[in-house]
C-alpha cells in the first residue's frame, strides 16, 4: 500500500509535466487547427536554456528561470512568424510537416551547440523533500504538481474572465469572424504561441532535475503529451489535464511492476488502445464533418 | 489511340534504359566507396518510392519508414543468420511483416485525423528504435547484426547492386504507373477532397489503408535489399532521424512522381559526402534538415521535379468525343415507384433539431424540389441522405434497398449521385479526371470493360454539359459556373439512379441559369429521377414536378408546384405572417 501511494505520487507529478505540454497542444490544435510537432522542443530548449545559465554562467536560479522563460517568449513568437504564419492557408498537412521540420532544428541546433552528452540540472530547493507517513514527497514532484495547479488556475481565469481570453477564444472558434469583429486574428495567434511555448518551457524547466537534461527529452515529452491529448479527447484542456495525471500514472506503475527498458512504450500502447476502442477520448473529440 | 501509343513508347524508353543502367552496372567495376553510395541510393529510394505514394498520391504521413525499412532489414539480417533462412524468403518475409504492420497501424489510425497518423507513427518509430536495442536476446541490441548472407546469384557487390537497380526500375514504373490507374485515381481523390471521393463512390478508408500498406511494404522491400547490400545492420540506422530523411528526400525531389524520388534521394545522399565536415559537429547536418524541409514546403511546394516539370508543361490537346452519353436509370416512370423513400428523417446536432421527422417519397422519373428557407434543414437532409451525417432517426430506402446506416460510398454503389453546394472537385487534376473518377463509380453499368470504355464516357458526360474540348484542363483553371457542369458531369458520368443537386443555381449568374435549366430538362428527358434543393423560385417552379417544403427541420407541405407555392403555410414561411 505504502509503495502503491509512494508510486501514485510520483505518477502525478510526471503527469503533471505532460499535462502542462499537452495544455499547449491543445492551445495551439484549437487556434490553428494544427498540431504543433515542435511542442516538446520548447520543453527540451528550455531546460538547455537553464543549465547554461544556472549550472554554466553560474546565475541564480530564480533569474535563470526568468531568462529561460523571456527566451521562450522570442522562440514561441519566432516559431509562429517562420513556421505557422506563412502557411496559415495551406492544409494542414503542409503545416504538420514544417512543424517536424522545426522540431528537427531545434532538437539538433541544440545538440550541434551542446553536444550529446545529457545534462544534469540541480532542483529548486535544497531540501531534498518531506516524509509523510509512508509516504516521501520529493520537493522537486511536489514544485511541478503545484506549479501545474496555480498554471490551469491562471489559466482558467484568463481565458474566461478576461477580454484578451474571450478574444482569444473566439480566434479560436471562428477566425474569419473574430476578424470581422475587429478582434486582431494575427496578434491573438501569435499570443498563443507564444503562450504555449510558455507552458512548454515551464514544464522543461520542472522536468528537467528528475530527467536528464537531453536532446531526446523533447520528443519524448511531446508524444506523451500527444497520448494524453488523445486519452482525454482531443481539443479539449480538461482532457489534456486528465489524459497527462493519468498517463504519467500508467507509465509509473508500467515501469515498477512490468519492465523498465520499455516505460516509453507504455504510453503508445494505451494511445493505441485508445484509437482503437474510444478514438474520441475520455471526454469526447471536437471533430465534425462540413459538407 | 495516339496519347496510349505515345505513353506505351515511354515505357519502352523507360525499360531499355533501366535494362543498360544495370548491364552497366553489372558490367563496370566500382570502388568500394561508390559502390556504398550507390547500394545506399538504390535501396533508400525503394522506400522513398512508398513514401512519394503514400504522402504524394494519397496525401497522408508516414514517420516511421526508417521503422518499416527496419523491418525489411532485420528480417533479412536475422533470418540470413541467426535462422539459416534463404534471403529471397527472409527478403518476402520482411515485406510481409511491414505491410501487416503498416495496415494494422493504418487501421487503427486512418479513419481520423492527420495528425494522429503523425503521432501515431512518430510513436511506433520509437517503439521500433526500443525492441531494436533493447530485446538483445532477439536482435542482438545496439551492437547489430553481421555477416548477413546474399542470393549466392548476386553474392559480389557489383551484381547485387545491379540486382538492387533493376528492382528500383521495376518498382519506380510500378509507381510511375499507379498514379493513372483507378487506385491511384483514387488515391489523388482522397487527397484531394475526402469528402467528395467518399460521394463519388471512393472507399475512402480503403484507398488510405492500400496506400499505408503499399508504402510500409515498399519500405521493407528497400530494408531488406539494405541489409544484404551491407552485410550489416545495426538499430542507429533505422530510427527517427532516418525517417526524417527519407520523409525530406520525398519532399526535396517532389512527392507523387518516382523520378522526384530519386532526385531527392540522390541529391541527400550525395550532398552529405561532399559536405563531409558538417558530420564532424553532431546534428549540425540535420539541424539543416530541418531547415531544409520547412524551406521546400514554404516555397517549393511541388519539389525540385514539380517545379522542373511546371517549367515545361504542355497543354494536351482534348481527345476527340467518340460517344453520346446516355443515361440508364432503369425501371419504368410508374406513379407508384419511389427511387428514394425517407421516412421519419431525423437529425439533431446536441439540443437543435436540424431535421425533425421528415418524409419526402421521390418517384422515378420526377424532378423533385426541395425548398425552404435559411436555416429549414435542406442541405442537412443533403447531407443526412448522402451518408455524410448520421441519421439520428428514421430510415431511407434508395431503390428497394435501406441505405440509412451505410457510409457514402456504399449509397454511391447503390445509386446516388450528388453535387454539392460549395464546389468540391478534385483540384489537382484535369476535368477528364474528375469525371472518370465518377465514371469508375462502383455499380456502374452503362460502361464497358477496360479504360478506353470509361474515358470515352467520361468524355461523353464532358461533352454533354458542353465542356469537352477542355477535357485536359485542370479544373481550377474553370470558371466557378463551368466547375459546377464538371461536378454534374461527374456525377452524371456515374449513371445514377437518383441525382441529388444541392443548390446548382447558387452563384450563377442568369444566362448560366439559363443554360442549368437547359441541362436539367435535357438530364430529367433520360427519365433519370433528380431531387433538387434550390432557391431560385422560378428554376425550381419551372423545372420540378413536384416540390416538399421544409421549415425549422420539418415538413410544412408537399404537393405539385402550383398548389405548393400558394399554400399559406409557405407563403408565410417565406415571407413572415401578415399580423
Amino acid at each position: 500500500m505504502d509503495i502503491i501511494l509512494q508510486l501514485l505520487f510520483q505518477g502525478i507529478g510526471i503527469g503533471s509535466v505532460y499535462a502542462l505540454v499537452a495544455m499547449g497542444f491543445v492551445l495551439i490544435f484549437r487556434a490553428t487547427n494544427v498540431v504543433n510537432f515542435a511542442q516538446g522542443e520548447f520543453s527540451m530548449v528550455a531546460a538547455y536554456m537553464m543549465v547554461v545559465c544556472a549550472v554554466d554562467l553560474g546565475l541564480p536560479y530564480w533569474l535563470s528561470f526568468l531568462i529561460a522563460l523571456a527566451g521562450m517568449v522570442v522562440i514561441g513568437a519566432l516559431f509562429n512568424v517562420c513556421v505557422y504564419y506563412p502557411l496559415r492557408h495551406r492544409t494542414y498537412l503542409p503545416v504538420i510537416i514544417s512543424t517536424i521540420g522545426a522540431s528537427i532544428f531545434l532538437a539538433n541546433t541544440t545538440l550541434a551547440l551542446y553536444g550529446p552528452q545529457p545534462q544534469v540540472l540541480s532542483g529548486w530547493f535544497d531540501t531534498p523533500g518531506i516524509q509523510i507517513g509512508p509516504v516521501y514527497l520529493d520537493s522537486q514532484y511536489l514544485l511541478i504538481i503545484g506549479v501545474t495547479i496555480l498554471l490551469v488556475a491562471f489559466q482558467y481565469w484568463f481565458f474566461e474572465k478576461t477580454l484578451i481570453g474571450k478574444k482569444l477564444q473566439a480566434t479560436s472558434q471562428d477566425k474569419e469572424m473574430a476578424s470581422l469583429l475587429g478582434i486582431p486574428v494575427a496578434a491573438m495567434i501569435m499570443l498563443t504561441f507564444i503562450y504555449s511555448a510558455l507552458l512548454g518551457g515551464v514544464a522543461g524547466i520542472l522536468v528537467a532535475p528528475i530527467l536528464f537534461v537531453s536532446i531526446q527529452m523533447g520528443s519524448t515529452i511531446a508524444l506523451k503529451a500527444f497520448a494524453a491529448t488523445i486519452i482525454g479527447g482531443f481539443g479539449d484542456v480538461a482532457g489534456a489535464i486528465i489524459g497527462g495525471l493519468a498517463l504519467g500514472i500508467i507509465e509509473t506503475f508500467g515501469a515498477a511492476y512490468i519492465s523498465v527498458p520499455y516505460k516509453d512504450g507504455f504510453a503508445f500502447l494505451v494511445l493505441v488502445l485508445f484509437l482503437i476502442f474510444r478514438p474520441q477520448g475520455i471526454f469526447g473529440e471536437r471533430v465534425a464533418e462540413k459538407a | 489511340m495516339r496519347s496510349s501509343t505515345f505513353s506505351t513508347l515511354l515505357q519502352g524508353v523507360y525499360f531499355v534504359v533501366i535494362g543498360v543502367i544495370v548491364v552497366l552496372l553489372a558490367k563496370a567495376s566500382f570502388d568500394s566507396y561508390v559502390l556504398n553510395i550507390l547500394m545506399q541510393a538504390a535501396t533508400y529510394a525503394i522506400a522513398v518510392f512508398g513514401l512519394s505514394i503514400v504522402l504524394g498520391l494519397c496525401g497522408q504521413i508516414n514517420l516511421a519508414q526508417a521503422a518499416f525499412f527496419g523491418i525489411g532489414a532485420y528480417a533479412v539480417a536475422l533470418g540470413t543468420t541467426d535462422w539459416g533462412l534463404p534471403f529471397w524468403l527472409c527478403l518476402i518475409m520482411g515485406m510481409v511483416l511491414a505491410f501487416v504492420a503498416g495496415g494494422a497501424m493504418g487501421m487503427s489510425t486512418l479513419r481520423l485525423g492527420g495528425h494522429y497518423l503523425a503521432m501515431v507513427t512518430i510513436s511506433f518509430q520509437q517503439i521500433m528504435t526500443l525492441v531494436m536495442v533493447n530485446a538483445i536476446d532477439f536482435s542482438h541490441g545496439p551492437d547489430g547484426v553481421g555477416n548477413i548472407a546474399r542470393p549466392s546469384l548476386f553474392s559480389t557487390s557489383q551484381s547485387y547492386l545491379a540486382m538492387s537497380v533493376a528492382v528500383l526500375g521495376l518498382v519506380g514504373w510500378i509507381v510511375w504507373r499507379l498514379k493513372t490507374t483507378k487506385l491511384g485515381r483514387a488515391m489523388r481523390a482522397v487527397r484531394d477532397n475526402e469528402l467528395a471521393a467518399g460521394v463519388a463512390g471512393i472507399d475512402v478508408f480503403r484507398t488510405k489503408m492500400t496506400a499505408f500498406a503499399i508504402c510500409a511494404l515498399l519500405g521493407g522491400l528497400g530494408g531488406g535489399l539494405f541489409a544484404g547490400g551491407f552485410a550489416y545492420v545495426s538499430p542507429d540506422q533505422f530510427s527517427f532521424a532516418e525517417s526524417v530523411v527519407f520523409l525530406t528526400m520525398t519532399l526535396l525531389g517532389g512527392v507523387a512522381s518516382p523520378i522526384g524520388s530519386v532526385i531527392g534521394t540522390g541529391l541527400l545522399i550525395l550532398i552529405p559526402e561532399w559536405l563531409r565536415f558538417l558530420k564532424s559537429i553532431p546534428g549540425l547536418y540535420l539541424a539543416i534538415y530541418g531547415v531544409a524541409v520547412i524551406l521546400i514546403v514554404l516555397f517549393m511546394p511541388d519539389g525540385i521535379w514539380g517545379f522542373i516539370t511546371k517549367l515545361f508543361a504542355r497543354k494536351s490537346p482534348a481527345p476527340p468525343v467518340a460517344e453520346a452519353l446516355t443515361l440508364s436509370p432503369g425501371g419504368s416512370p410508374d406513379a407508384n415507384d419511389a427511387v428514394l423513400e425517407v421516412s421519419g428523417l431525423a437529425k439533431h446536432f446536441g439540443g437543435l433539431k436540424a431535421v425533425d421527422g421528415v418524409h419526402i417519397s421521390v418517384r422515378r422519373g420526377s424532378v423533385h424540389a426541395l425548398i425552404g428557407p435559411n436555416g429549414s434543414g435542406k442541405t442537412t437532409t443533403l447531407n443526412v441522405l448522402s451518408g455524410l451525417y448520421r441519421a439520428t432517426g428514421g430510415r431511407v430506402m434508395l431503390d428497394g434497398v435501406d441505405v440509412t446506416s451505410l457510409p457514402p460510398y456504399r449509397r454511391t454503389m447503390v445509386g446516388l449521385g450528388r453535387t454539392f453546394q460549395n464546389i468540391r472537385l478534385f483540384r489537382s487534376m484535369s476535368a477528364l479526371e474528375n469525371v472518370i473518377i465518377g465514371t469508375e463509380r462502383p455499380g456502374n453499368t452503362a460502361v464497358g470493360r477496360g479504360h478506353a470504355a470509361v474515358e470515352a464516357r467520361a468524355l461523353a458526360a464532358l461533352d454533354f454539359v458542353g465542356l469537352a474540348p477542355r477535357a485536359n484542363e485542370l479544373v481550377t483553371s474553370f470558371s466557378y459556373g463551368h466547375q459546377r457542369l464538371i461536378e454534374i458531369a461527374r456525377a452524371l458520368a456515374g449513371n445514377p439512379t437518383l441525382l441529388l443537386l444541392d443548390e446548382p443555381a447558387a452563384g450563377l449568374n442568369s444566362t448560366e441559369k439559363r443554360g442549368l435549366h437547359d441541362l436539367l430538362e435535357r438530364i430529367a428527358a433520360f427519365g433519370l429521377t433528380i431531387l433538387i434543393i434550390d432557391h431560385d423560385m422560378t428554376l425550381v417552379s419551372e423545372a420540378a414536378d413536384h416540390i416538399t417544403v421544409l421549415n425549422f427541420g420539418r415538413r410544412i407541405a408537399d404537393g405539385d408546384p402550383q398548389s405548393v407555392l400558394r399554400d399559406p403555410q409557405v407563403v408565410t414561411a417565406y415571407l413572415g405572417a401578415d399580423d
